[in-house]
């Protein structure tokens, strides 16, 4: 800042922006860095140790002995989770689970959204509550529902004795079955906003220059809407798929022991076997399958908080 | 004129949505008034799961745990995202302003095993270094609730953000309000209803949370949703039930009252003046 050619007020104004700036930066900047990036760096050190019985249970991976400083880096735990196939196969089943719920999320949730955008005004607000409700209660709870509707003694399954369809309870909870919908039930909400808020700043005008042209209404959808609203398709997409893949409590309750997903593998080698580089490795492998969806995401999410009205 | 009808098959899935959605809730509420502990039977109207719920002191003391954890990581996540907001929105040619916009939507989609697993690691570390957390409980439980629930008040706040009308702040400055004072002036009453959306669903989301909790929580703290998942790990439990139909009570209340603010501000807006 040239004094000469500022008056003396101007620089200090100028000043107390770019100071005020630097502590509004500054202050989410250190938390951000200290809370979330420091910690996968720490993940990504303890999978290269090796686990031990001690506190806390892993080899350092610095040692400073006798003026030495050695490095002891460790890739067993990667070459162990590629060979043993329990590993393989629940990264399978958590994305193959993932990818079906994403699917049946959209094919129920684009509709759900198309209806309420095309809803008049104060309808909107009330589904727009009524979407959002059932997320601001307890996500285990409404999980833990499903146990007594799918259970072999649950609603269901009485009502469909009573109705006479099946002769014998059908064995639904602790099921992949019972995994899905219960990540399509949670999840459903996420799906339906982003779609939902895309569809209603669809710009009408197109819609009518497409059916003053001679569209057919089911032409115009595929023409003109659907490829309008790949944004927030996307964006629902990503929002269900990265999470349930690393899904614990659904998979946890209602889930079988044949259901392998990562999340319940990593909670268990956590809690349960205490081996923490294992743990670790398995976040690391994780992180690296979703990395390409979380960029996606974040490239969308960026943009739309970035843009101006 | 087109005609801007929703066609017949997006109505009804968009009813067979809210049912699927709403059932299951349904059934929740009606079992919490049967008599029986199974869900099979139906034994008869009776409310004694809500004084069981009651008489529960190992539960009651872990609602009062996770309502103070939930009220201290709202506030803070408030004030943390809506810096972050402010700096995405605004300050276009920061240098790290690419790298914080990652940071702060990462954890909208991270697996919650994930984010749980390396904020333990971090603490863990941090005690060897520096002789702090010596227990994790509480504290440990407030930091990893406040970075989390920052990226969801960040998007909350950024929106209405970028709807505010920056020539009345520059008018504020240009008549000599220093930045500071022109935010607590002209900004904050604009962006405040986001504030209070943001502190509410961050209020949610911390209440809600089992695996982060569950990861950075020493013996000391037991949080509600840790409580009911031992319950609920082993079955089905009409406690949990009469808990559930509490929970359900209350966030139909709140979003009642919000529904009827937002539509009598609509209805403010659109009258004719």
């Amino acid at each position: 800042m040239n004094r000469k050619l500022f008056p003396a007020p101007v620089v200090e104004r100028v000043r107390a922006v770019l100071f005020h700036r630097r502590v509004v930066f500054g202050i989410p900047f250190l938390w951000l860095m200290l809370f979330f990036l420091l910690p996968f760096a720490l993940v990504l050190k303890i999978s290269l140790t090796s686990a031990v019985m001690a506190i806390p249970p892993y080899e350092p991976v610095f040692r400073f002995v006798d003026n030495t400083l050695s490095v002891v880096v460790n890739f067993g735990n990667y070459l162990f989770l590629a060979s043993d196939s329990l590993y393989v196969a629940a990264y399978w089943g958590s994305v193959k689970t993932a990818f079906l719920a994403t699917v049946f999320c959209l094919l129920i949730g684009y509709p759900m959204a198309y209806a309420m955008a095309r809803a008049p005004k104060h309808w909107q607000l009330v589904f727009l509550l009524m979407v959002m409700l059932p997320s601001w209660t307890s996500f285990l709870i409404r999980v833990y529902a499903w146990m007594g509707i799918l259970g072999n003694q649950g609603l269901l399954n009485n009502f469909l004795l009573w109705l006479g369809l099946i002769e014998s309870p059908l064995k639904m909870l602790n099921t992949n079955f019972a995994v899905i919908l219960g990540i399509v039930y949670a999840y459903l909400p996420f799906m339906i906003l982003p779609i939902y808020t895309n569809l209603v700043k669809l710009d009408v005008r197109l819609l009518e220059a497409a059916s003053d042209l001679g569209c057919r209404s089911i032409t115009t959808f595929w023409a003109i809407t659907l490829p309008l609203s790949k944004a927030g398709i996307l964006a629902g997409s990503m929002l269900v798929f990265i999470p349930a893949v690393g899904e614990f409590v659904i998979p946890e309750l209602l889930g079988g022991p044949d259901t392998l997903m990562i999340g319940k593998v990593l909670w268990e080698e956590f809690f349960n076997n205490r081996d923490w580089p294992v743990a670790s490795s398995l976040a690391i492998v994780m992180l690296a399958l979703l990395l390409v969806p979380i960029v996606l995401f974040h490239r969308f999410q960026a943009r739309e908080m970035e843009k101006h009205g | 004129m087109v005609k801007l009808k929703a066609p017949g098959f997006s109505k009804s899935m968009l009813v067979l949505g809210m049912l699927f959605l709403y059932l299951p809730m349904v059934v929740l509420i009606v079992y919490s008034f049967n008599a029986s502990r199974l869900v099979s039977v139906w034994a008869g109207f009776s409310t004694k799961w809500y004084g069981a719920l009651f008489a529960n002191e190992q539960l009651l003391s872990a609602v009062w745990m996770s309502l103070r954890i939930a009220f201290y990581s709202a506030s803070m996540a408030v004030c943390l995202g809506t810096l972050c907001a402010f700096v995405i929105t605004r300050f276009k040619k920061m240098r790290g302003r690419t790298l914080l916009s990652s940071m702060i939507t990462a954890p909208l989609v991270m697996p919650e095993v994930i984010t749980g697993l390396s904020l333990l690691l971090l603490f863990v570390q941090m005690a060897q270094l520096i002789g702090w957390p010596v227990d994790r409980g509480m504290a440990t439980i407030w930091i990893a609730h406040t970075t989390f629930c920052s990226a969801y008040v960040a998007v909350v706040v950024s929106a209405r953000l970028q709807e505010v009308d920056l020539s009345i702040e520059e008018a504020a400055m240009d008549l000599g309000c220093t930045p500071l004072k022109t935010f607590f002036v002209i900004t904050l009453p604009v962006i405040a209803p986001a504030l209070v959306s943001g502190w509410l669903l961050a209020f949610t989301l911390s209440l809600d949370d089992l695996v982060i909790a569950s990861f950075v929580s020493g013996p000391g703290a037991t949080t509600l949703p840790m409580v009911v998942f031992s319950s609920v790990r082993m079955g089905v439990s009409p406690e949990i039930n009469a808990l559930a139909t509490i929970i359900i009570a209350v966030v139909s209340v709140i979003a009642f009252i919000a529904w009827f603010w937002m539509r009598r501000a609509e209805k403010r807006r659109l009258r004719p003046r």
